[in-house]
């Protein structure tokens, strides 16, 4: 279990996370999705204890970080599978890994085997490790001391469709037995795989969050105005949830209801249509593009 | 510990899972395995390995010359010692800067402190390991010493408990400083550039102008390190002593502790 509340971090001027709050229940694979640089690692690093946080908090199992009673055995956290020592081989991190978080060395190989790593490749230092290899062993070093809670930032990253779908089958198991799984990503279709529930940030803050079918399928309204803000304000009064993506609004209703307000109160429309099936992809798109360098080639 | 109620959305899973309770105990891991785990991390990898190789051979070719080019009545078991242990005055400050900067600059340290989130622990854990690693290597050098006495020397055992005793702190305080020095800058190259040189331009800098003479009797780690090396300290030589070693080590290791405490780790 993950609860997160109201964590922000800023940096300087710059806010990063922008007043997040979600609990992760156990029993889920939740993923964390968002363009590069929308505050995903970071916030991550805030519920591991490795990035104070301005404001808010995060706690794991009813208790921040930092309170937990030797984290390894509860928490399985991978923040990035290339920052391991290159001049060490994979069995060898984990088996300092093990040193520290008190299991055995029978405990080594038996998650080398999970996660698909053979004997001779263990053997051979990180430095000669493909990307996948490392995404491997960062997920072995996780799960060495059966955690009741997983945390990984882009664990997916360079893995090959085979490989993304054997993660799946390796978190659903985790989550079948009662474990929790929070995992990150920037790309749609590989966390559409290996999720089944959705958090989704953009420049810091929550845009969506939900089950991924209840996303994916979701109705909405796309709206454009030349007054979003004042659009977004008029819709929050008549209670009608809204959210803003980078080209506008996303407003959980039908075109006609957003259609009556802005006539009523003389808004400008630029755009008012039906979100369709592909809700989630836009949003996504939009975020993509608004925060991307790219911009609207994105 | 009670759970608080939370106003955070809930997102996947259901409420049919009981609610998992974290494991009792205290923060964080047993100080014992966090020591053996850094003591471990030193000597794991290539470039660990081969600073301990490279100090055991740079000592044991010393001691060779010694032997076949150098004055045989000099050859006690003393003088072999302290021959055998002057590259490691130099080598082993960077072993501790190697301990101390890896999680920085490999980003190990993204692993490390989520297993032990006490950063304090882990900065005293690589300190201890250094200090053990330093008293192993010089145990290698006093029994290097004592076979080349036998093999080649006067056979003379004229080694003092005052200077085995100065030469294992002075060996102490020199890793410490490879700690320290590695911690204040997190980075290896810089760290191991300032150990060598920041000490040298200091002593250059005391000889070169006057007024500075005698802050630098008091402040010239290498300078009230040589009483140390060779058995005769005094009472000032202690007070200098520590003095030299409270700018050059203690300072850096509290300033240096400080960042790691408070730093973001990326």
């Amino acid at each position: 279990m993950i609860t997160v509340e109201n964590l922000t971090k800023r940096y300087g001027g710059f806010t990063a996370v922008d007043d997040i709050s979600f609990e992760v229940r156990p029993g889920s694979v939740v993923g964390f999705l968002g363009p590069n640089g929308a505050g995903k690692s970071t916030a991550m690093r805030m519920m591991t204890g490795l990035t104070p946080a301005t404001s808010g908090r995060a706690t794991i199992l009813g208790q921040t970080y930092r309170e937990l009673h030797n984290p390894g055995r509860q928490v399985g956290v991978m923040l990035d599978a290339s920052a391991q020592h290159p001049g060490r081989t994979g069995r060898e991190v984990l088996r300092v890994a093990a040193v520290s978080v008190g299991v055995s060395r029978s405990r080594v190989e038996e998650v080398l085997t999970l996660v698909g790593l053979t004997d001779e490749e263990a053997g051979r230092r990180v430095r000669n490790y493909s990307l996948g290899m490392r995404q491997r062993l960062g997920i072995a070093a996780a799960l060495l001391g059966e955690p009741q809670v997983l945390i990984l930032d882009e664990p997916a990253n360079g893995l090959d469709p085979q490989g993304i779908h054997w993660m799946r089958g390796l978190l659903r198991r985790f989550a079948d037995g009662g474990g929790t799984v929070l995992l990150s990503s920037h790309l749609l279709h590989e966390v559409q795989i290996v999720a089944d529930d959705l958090v989704m940030i953009g420049r810091g803050r929550i845009v969506a969050m939900g089950s991924k079918e209840e996303l994916l399928s979701r109705g909405g309204t796309t709206v454009n105005s030349t007054d979003n803000a004042r659009l977004a304000g008029l819709l929050e009064q008549a209670d009608v949830p809204v959210s803003r993506t980078g080209s506008g609004l996303v407003v959980d209703a039908e075109p006609g209801v957003v259609g009556r307000i802005a006539a009523e109160e003389r808004v400008v429309l630029l755009e008012l249509r039906s979100g369709g099936s592909e809700g989630l992809e836009e949003m996504f798109l939009g975020l993509t593009a608004a925060t991307s360098r790219e911009g609207d080639a994105a | 510990m009670s759970t608080p109620t939370t106003t955070a959305p809930a997102v996947g899973g259901s409420d049919t899972h009981p609610r998992p309770t974290p494991l009792q105990g205290r923060p964080g891991v047993p100080f014992s395995r966090t020591l053996q785990a850094e003591l471990r991390k030193m000597v794991d990898t290539r470039a660990g390995r081969w600073m301990v190789i490279v100090m055991a051979a740079v000592a044991a070719i010393i001691l060779a010359a010694f032997l076949i080019w150098g004055p045989a009545e000099d050859a006690s078991f003393r003088s072999l010692l302290e021959l055998s242990t002057l590259p490691l005055a130099m080598l082993l400050p960077v072993l501790g800067i190697m301990a101390a900067t890896a999680e920085w600059t490999q980003r190990t340290g993204l692993v490390t402190f989520t297993l032990e989130p006490r950063r304090g622990r882990v900065v005293l854990a690589k300190a201890l390991a250094a200090l053990v690693l330093a008293a192993v290597v010089l145990v290698v050098a006093v029994a290097a010493s004592a076979v080349a006495n036998i093999a080649g020397g006067t056979g003379e055992w004229d080694l003092t408990a005052a200077v085995g005793g100065g030469v294992l702190l002075a060996l102490l305080i020199y890793v410490l400083q490879g700690v320290a020095f590695g911690l204040l800058f997190l980075n290896t190259p810089v760290a191991i550039v300032s150990v060598l040189v920041l000490p040298t331009i200091w002593s250059i800098a005391t000889m070169a102008v006057s007024s500075l003479e005698e802050a630098g009797r008091w402040l010239n780690l290498d300078s009230v390190m040589q009483p140390l090396f060779a058995g005769e300290m005094a009472g000032q030589d202690w007070a200098q002593l520590a003095t030299a070693s409270g700018v050059w080590v203690l300072l850096p290791l509290v300033v240096g502790t400080w960042r790691v405490l408070t730093r973001e780790v990326k």
